[in-house]
């Protein structure tokens, strides 16, 4: 599967378009980083938890918009875009959609 | 007693903000020589908003890369800022927290991009949130995300 934030894929024809994909994932932050993040509020740095947290959150997100594109039986996923939004108190979503395309 | 209860109090957030002030200064400029230092190991591969891909032959492989930061600020500069929200003008605390933010985000999404052998990253975009704490000190810590297409050229 080809990914890309791009229009095309470059040295390849999009020979069809299957419409919009898209994954997402509802988080919410856990005990023990909260008391780490609290911490860190008074001395300033890093919160590395948090930033795991996302990570891990946004990678869930993009394995869920590449089953819905291998369903619909595409090989390449462009014009990829990122966002976050927070639904809840200490909650946020992450989501990722692209267009799923055939290439040859 | 209640005299001392509230003494106390006061003596309490100035040891705060004192220590605050050491460990957030420190924890700067600790992070901005980490950063200096890693943009010039990784300066080689170049990040580019543009859409469109310069010709290259063989056409090159693209895959998406990724690079995320969580950055908060110290207790000193919260308060200072908080000062600073009563007349107006520029808070340069955040400022250097943005800064830090996206610089760190950028130095991943380019590590991510040197880990698989591309030589650029094109349509580079960034998504900043704020992570609220809640309460009053709400702002203070940020979500920086910098995301694009690296570029992998072929043998």
């Amino acid at each position: 599967m080809i990914t890309s934030t791009l229009e095309t894929v470059p040295g390849r024809t999009i020979r069809e378009h299957l419409g919009i994909v898209q994954g997402s994932t509802v988080r919410t932050k856990h005990f023990g980083r909260d008391l780490m993040a609290g911490l860190k509020n008074i001395v300033g740095g890093e919160l590395k938890g948090y930033t795991e947290l996302l990570g891990e959150a946004r990678d869930e997100a993009f394995d869920r918009m590449l089953e819905q594109a291998k369903a619909k039986g595409a090989n390449a996923i462009i014009n990829i875009r990122y966002g976050t939004s927070s639904v809840a108190q200490g909650a946020s979503e992450i989501l990722v959609y692209g267009s799923a395309v055939i290439v040859e | 007693m209640e005299l001392l209860i509230e003494l106390w109090q006061v003596l309490f957030v100035v040891l705060l903000l004192i220590l605050a002030f050491f460990t957030g200064g420190f924890a700067e400029r600790r992070h901005y020589k980490s950063i200096i230092r890693r943009e010039d190991e990784l300066g080689d591969i170049a990040v580019v908003c543009a859409k469109t891909l310069p010709p290259m032959h063989p056409a090159p492989r693209t895959t998406l890369v990724r690079g995320n930061a969580v950055i908060s600020i110290d207790y000193f500069k919260r308060f200072l800022a908080r000062l600073r929200m009563i007349f107006g003008g520029r808070i340069h605390s955040y400022e250097s927290l943005m800064d830090r933010a996206r610089r760190e985000a950028i130095l991943r999404m380019q590590y991510e991009a040197h880990v698989i052998g591309a030589s650029m990253i094109f349509n580079m975009r960034f998504e900043t949130s704020s992570i609220s704490k809640g309460g009053k000190n709400a702002v203070g810590t940020v979500e920086v995300l910098a995301f694009g297409t690296a570029v992998i050229p072929r043998e």
